[in-house]
């Protein structure tokens, strides 16, 4: 261990709810895009499900909240250091897509993208079981543009890159592919309880 | 270091800002030794701090590195800090901290930290924010955005390269302006508070923005945009209502 002269750092809180390396930011939630905000309506916007699955479809806005909403309450972590407690978001579980599409025996892995075209990678199991949603709601509120809106990705278990904003599709792959940050050094899987921030760790 | 064109799943949407290099997982995910070997004031709430890290790998301007402090019990506090300095073979890199009010890393670099003190740090990391000063570049930051701006510039004269640079940067006054010396010909500042006689005041418009993007130079601009949530919404907003592509600007928020 490198102790670092001098250093003694905040009061030092117990926080079982906090991974390792993450700190609590209370109301703050910030903002790390790449890209530009896109100035997406609900209007415009859709999510196709597509690649191995026995029936490719896509969904407009309308279509999408027709099926059962499904909300998540929890913590959220950012692989930039920050966690967020008791965040609810309100849309449909990612089941409710995947029981349409039907996955293929052989699909293990998924690329998410965005209506921006950011893509990110992750295992299908990741996706599946009541761990992933689509969101359009924020504390009972509409998604904010800058925080993904009109609707996002929410896989809030891996870290919070995984949940692409302005979420356009699923291509599902019998292999792992890298997406935007992943292609960047960040890791394939991204579980925060493992600290897998970049590749390699 | 390797251009990545794109992803070889490409997504039926418009494409994203693809990465500029592939970034070395080695170096990366390596924790090493940073010795610290001088502190320069920048402004009243800004210094750099110099390292010697005789085992870096190289970084291009725009990356940023992972900094950890620990203390004596084994807690640890990283954060990301974008590299101030031009790549050069000296062994040293350079980072600028801003004094944020009651920050846990910064405020031990303000009110701690000595020429002689060891921290760790990993990297380079992320190749999107990169430059390696092939395309023409627009930079635009505020505050401490101006930081990995800052490289580019810096490799732009170390290289004495002919492709086109021009900076705006925002800062509250001309003492909050980091690097003012360094400053040149290339550059634009935009003051928020205060400023010198006869220059106004107020934050960066479409009218900053569009002497640069009305002649554009071949192949046009690759804009860099640096600094808050805030700055990066509004900087970005003007570019795109200027006509510059979206994917043909790159934003790195400092959160
Ligand atoms: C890619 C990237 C590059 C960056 N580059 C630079 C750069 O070149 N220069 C630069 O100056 N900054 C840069 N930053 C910002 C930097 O990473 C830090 O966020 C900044 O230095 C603040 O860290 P800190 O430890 O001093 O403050 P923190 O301790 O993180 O505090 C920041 C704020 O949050 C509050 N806070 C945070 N945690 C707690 C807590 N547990 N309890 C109570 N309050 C809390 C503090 O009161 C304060 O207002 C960069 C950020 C990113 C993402």
């Amino acid at each position: 261990m490198n102790v670092t002269r001098g250093f003694t750092g905040r009061d030092r809180v117990h926080n079982p709810g906090l991974p390792p390396g993450q700190y609590d930011a209370g109301e703050d939630w910030p903002v790390l895009s790449a890209e530009v905000t896109p100035d997406l309506a609900p209007a415009d916007w859709t999510f196709r499900v597509d690649g191995l699955v026995e029936r490719p479809r896509t969904w407009d806005w309308d279509e999408a909240h027709a099926l059962p909403p499904s909300a998540y309450e929890g913590d959220i972590h950012c692989v930039t250091s920050w966690s967020k407690f008791g965040v609810r978001f309100g849309g449909v579980s990612l089941d409710a897509f995947l029981d349409v599409a039907r996955p293929h025996g052989s699909a293990t892995h998924a690329v998410a993208y965005s209506h921006t075209g950011y893509t990110t990678n992750l295992p299908l199991a990741d996706l599946t079981g009541g761990r992933a949603w689509i969101a359009w709601e924020y504390d009972g509120e509409p998604l904010p543009a800058e925080h993904g809106g009109p609707a996002r990705l929410l896989v809030p278990h891996l870290y919070f890159w995984k949940s692409a904003k302005w979420i356009a599709g699923l291509r599902l792959l019998d292999h792992d592919e890298p997406g935007f940050w992943e292609q960047n050094g960040y890791h394939a899987r991204g579980n925060p309880w493992e600290e897998q921030r970049y590749s390699g760790d | 270091m390797t251009d990545i064109s794109a992803s070889s799943f490409t997504p039926p949407t418009r494409f994203a800002v693809p990465g500029r290099i592939a970034v070395s997982n080695r170096a990366a995910a390596v924790w090493q030794t940073a010795t610290l070997t001088e502190i320069r004031r920048e402004t009243p709430h800004a210094a750099t701090f110099r390292f010697a890290v005789p085992a870096w790998a190289g970084h291009l301007p725009g990356q940023h590195l992972m900094l950890r402090l620990t203390a004596e019990d084994g807690y640890a506090a990283q954060r990301h800090y974008s590299i101030a300095s031009a790549p050069d073979d000296t062994g040293h890199i350079e980072l600028t901290l801003d004094h944020v009010e009651g920050g846990e890393v910064s405020g031990w670099f303000h009110t701690v930290a000595k020429p002689g003190d060891e921290v760790e740090v990993r990297g380079p990391l992320s190749g999107f924010f990169a430059w390696p000063g092939d395309r023409p570049a627009l930079l635009i930051g505020a505050g401490s955005g101006v930081v990995p701006l800052m490289a580019m510039v810096r490799h732009h004269r170390a290289r004495e390269l002919s492709v086109p640079l021009r900076l705006l940067v925002s800062a509250r006054s001309p003492e909050e302006l980091i690097y003012a010396r360094e400053l040149g010909a290339e550059t634009t500042p935009v003051f928020t508070r205060s400023g010198p006689e006869g220059v106004a005041v107020g934050r960066m418009t479409a009218a900053h923005v569009a002497p640069v993007l009305s002649e554009p130079p071949p192949g046009g601009w690759e804009a860099y945009v640096c600094g808050s949530n805030a700055f990066a919404e509004h900087a970005s907003r003007l570019l795109v209502e200027a006509g510059q592509p979206v994917d043909r600007i790159r934003i790195e928020r400092f959160g």
